[in-house]
């Protein structure tokens, strides 16, 4: 294991070299640096090149409204490892404007685009700040806490009028003029409204000067694909502009399943969030659960530390929910391949048995919604504990090794996917791509290894790592994360105690002390992190979901580039992406 | 199978009931087309998983004569709408409505596209699929599992069963209008409600407070 860096070495030197710009944070509950918003490019540059931290996992705006302030949260880590450096910088409400970090760290831009979008803080020097979530156009920014949407009846959940007797109320399409989820400025009128329509997603789109071009003299052609395309993993559109069948440039556009989930989680009490999570990365819903609750058991402090057998049985879920999603994430690429539903067939199968074990614990086979603050739902029912004995001991193993020899070494496989969509691990870190996808990379950064969560320290395992960054790789990544997800398995289900399962009677209601927390697990898809920030009361006051899904996307256009167009849709499959976590 | 074909009070004799059927046009008309309804490939959400895994082996829909899920909407007979409808994304779904040939029917499956489900307050969710296309069967559920799919389609085939071709939209001498298509401005805008702007947006109505000086108002 990696030898941990001592985070207080660090800061004393940040602090004497950047006296004037830095304080360390002094609020209640919170940690970190309060950085001067105009020194803040200089010194993340700083935090890059002579610290290592090279990593930046996560960036996130946070509306005080009470102080009048806007802040914009930076959680920075190194690349090999170790515990977040996080820095922050604050601006007034009502011009916010924050320096963009997107030349230090590519991996900002999505990011920064959705903290635009949602809450209004402008980055300047952003190369496309365009709105990214919702349309241009759409008026007002969402996630500010002045910001009602139509459906609006109170600040926070529980709703008067549902609770306690909820009968014959009206509902909130009864108070809207219009009978529906709308609301428009005031003395808005469609006949001298003038559309904005794509002008700005398609500008630089049209025109793309390469050097090919003026070789060949051809016109380039823009192709929108998507979001109702069978290949794109539900509702994502890219737009690209094509030399040939060469790709010039690509766009990824997404928003069309963006759900709300931070408005709507900022409205919920702690406990009403863990079903919407689930509903983020729909295929891997336990892992969901797992990190948004160790987010808040951060918060609520040792009073909440899960029982030992918890803590086995949320490993060995999140591990089975990982198996689940990788072998869909197979099955998925090969159709994309065009290998029309036959490998798939092969990988649902065996995730329908995963599938029957989620049902028969958390009672539903997709929207698990298991886990819980200190402990669990419930404990697991009888005869589960020999199903998953049986799945990970027996079955798996034999039908892991069936898919490796089936599609490994198929020859259109292999010339499809070797050498197409390369990444270097430069790039793979400058980008903040995370999971498998960092990996494929040749970076060995797993959470479970490089900030250990959970009960993670004690199994053995190896952090599977590739080293040719193309989709080949990224394909056979996941064929070994599925079989160190077995060795965890086997070692977890070997060593499982018994016991209770919750630490404390379990509650409807918790009060969260004041602060922030940002938990994060290696979900299947990559690092997946929970931001809270807590006020004190019974809902949070930020609640926000740091991606993995989203964040790859950033990488994708850059993987894309050069690559024919067939090779845009298998590079989009070996990211494996999942919408409700995307656009959330 | 074949007694849904079979009117009642016919007598067949014996010997040639494997061979003979007596029946009517709408029965066997609709007989054809309960066993050839093909989805649209259309994923939206959550919901889009239970559709695969429904059209999977252990499930498998095809029994259903779903045999193929086409993902052009010209060789479509059924809008399966698996998942929530956001705004940004119901004109692209209107729009596929619109170039799917007659009959078509339309499916909303789970909570979110019959009414919103968990997520209907958000601000960038339509209320319900119902409230842009005519839905033909709901199927309740967060996601419905494969089961409650199976349910809904063959609730599907008994609506198929119900219709006769003397009332079937799709024989009437009228064309069908088209949906319009709803718009992105400052919120979305269904074209049907453009005569209820000058009603409300005349004079504020809107009573919660809407102070917000990006623009924005609640209501």
């Amino acid at each position: 294991m990696l030898k941990p860096i001592l985070a207080s070495d660090v800061n004393t030197s940040l602090e004497s070299r950047f006296p004037d710009i830095l304080k360390v944070d002094e609020r209640k509950g919170y940690e970190g640096f309060q950085v001067e918003n105009h020194k803040l490019a200089e010194f993340a540059k700083s935090l890059r090149d002579d610290y290592g931290y090279d990593y930046l996992s996560s960036v996130t705006g946070v509306d005080y409204l009470p102080d009048a302030m806007m802040e914009v949260v930076y959680h920075a880590y190194k690349s090999t490892g170790g515990s977040a450096l996080v820095f922050r910088t604050q601006v007034p409400r009502d011009h916010a404007v924050v320096p963009s970090l997107v030349p230090i760290y590519p991996g900002a831009e999505f990011q920064e685009r959705e903290i635009w979008d949602l809450l209004g803080i402008r980055f300047e020097n952003h190369p496309d700040l365009r709105r990214i979530l919702m349309w241009e156009g759409f008026s007002g920014h969402p996630l500010r806490k002045d910001w009602e949407e139509a459906y609006f009846e109170e600040e926070k959940k529980p709703f008067k009028n549902r609770w306690p007797d909820g009968n014959s109320v009206p509902r909130s399409e009864d108070y809207n003029p219009f009978g529906k989820n709308v609301s428009y400025p005031d003395n808005f009128n469609p006949e001298n409204w003038i559309p904005e329509g794509e002008a700005a997603l398609y500008q630089g789109m049209t025109k793309v000067e390469s050097e090919s071009s003026l070789e060949m003299g051809t016109d380039q052609m823009v192709v929108n694909l998507g979001p109702q395309h069978p290949s794109t993993h539900g509702v994502f559109r890219m737009v690209a502009t094509l030399e040939g069948e060469t790709i010039v440039k690509l766009r990824p556009v997404m928003g069309y399943l963006h759900r709300n989930h931070e408005k709507i989680g900022e409205r919920n009490t702690y406990l009403m969030n863990i079903p919407f999570t689930d509903r983020l990365d729909y295929l891997s819903s336990m892992s969901n659960n797992f990190g948004y609750v160790l987010a808040v058991e951060k918060l609520l402090g040792d009073r909440f530390t899960p029982p030992e057998r918890t803590e086995y049985i949320r490993v060995i879920m999140a591990e089975f929910t990982r198996i689940a999603n990788h072998l869909m994430a197979i099955g998925a690429l090969t159709n994309d391949l065009g290998a029309y539903f036959t490998p798939m067939l092969y990988a649902l199968e065996e995730r329908e048995l995963i599938l029957d074990i989620f049902e028969a614990t958390a009672g539903s086979r997709m929207m698990c919604n298991y886990y819980r603050f200190g402990g669990m739902a419930r404990d697991l029912p009888i005869g589960v504990f020999e199903k998953m004995r049986d799945l990970a001991f027996e079955r798996l193993p034999r039908k892991i090794d069936e898919i490796d020899r089936y599609l490994t070494e198929n020859e259109v496989v292999r010339t499809r996917c070797e050498d197409v969509g390369v990444f270097t691990p430069e790039d793979a870190i400058a980008y903040s791509t995370c999971g498998p996808v960092l990996r494929a990379s040749g970076v060995p950064y797993d959470v479970r290894r490089a900030d250990p969560y959970g009960i993670y320290e004690r199994f053995d395992f190896d952090v599977a790592v590739r080293y040719h960054g193309d989709v080949y790789d990224r394909y056979l990544i996941r064929l070994d994360e599925i079989r160190q997800s077995i060795r965890i398995l086997q070692q977890a289900l070997d060593d499982l105690p018994e016991g209770p399962i919750n630490a404390r009677k379990p509650q409807y209601q918790i009060r969260v002390p004041v602060g922030e927390a940002y938990g994060r697990v290696e979900g299947p898809k990559g690092e997946l992190g929970f931001y809270i920030v807590s006020d004190g009361s019974a809902q949070p006051w930020r609640y926000h979901v740091r991606a993995p899904s989203f964040i790859n996307l950033t990488a994708l256009s850059k993987m894309c580039e050069g690559q024919k167009i067939a090779d845009a849709i298998i590079i989009l499959g070996s990211i494996d992406i999942v919408l409700g976590e995307t656009d959330r | 199978m074949s007694d849904k074909l079979d009117s009642p009070g016919y007598e067949v004799p014996p010997e040639i009931q494997g061979t003979v059927k007596i029946t009517t046009l709408d029965r066997i008309y609709n007989w054809g087309r309960r066993y050839s309804v093909w989805p649209m490939m259309f994923g939206l959400a959550c919901c889009a998983i239970e559709m695969i895994c429904t059209a999977a082996s252990r499930f498998d829909f095809s029994r259903f004569g779903m045999e193929i899920m086409r993902p052009s909407p010209r060789q479509a007979d059924l809008l399966l709408v698996s998942g929530t409808v956001t705004k940004k994304m119901v004109p692209q779904i209107v729009r596929l409505y619109n170039q799917m040939p007659e009959p078509k029917y339309v499916v909303a499956m789970g909570a979110c596209a019959s009414g919103g489900g968990p997520f209907k307050e958000g601000y960038n969710v339509v209320s319900g699929i119902d409230k842009f296309l005519p839905v033909d069967v709901y199927i309740p559920g967060c996601p419905p599992t494969p089961q409650a799919l199976l349910h809904g389609l063959m609730a599907l085939h008994e609506k198929i069963d119900s219709q006769s071709i003397k009332s079937v939209r799709w024989y009437q001498k009228e064309p069908i209008p088209a949906i319009p298509i709803p718009l992105l401005g400052p919120d979305l805008i269904d074209p049907r409600d453009f005569p209820k702007f000058d009603e409300f947006m005349a004079e504020p109505v809107i009573t919660e407070e809407n102070t917000n000086e990006e623009g924005s108002s609640g209501g």
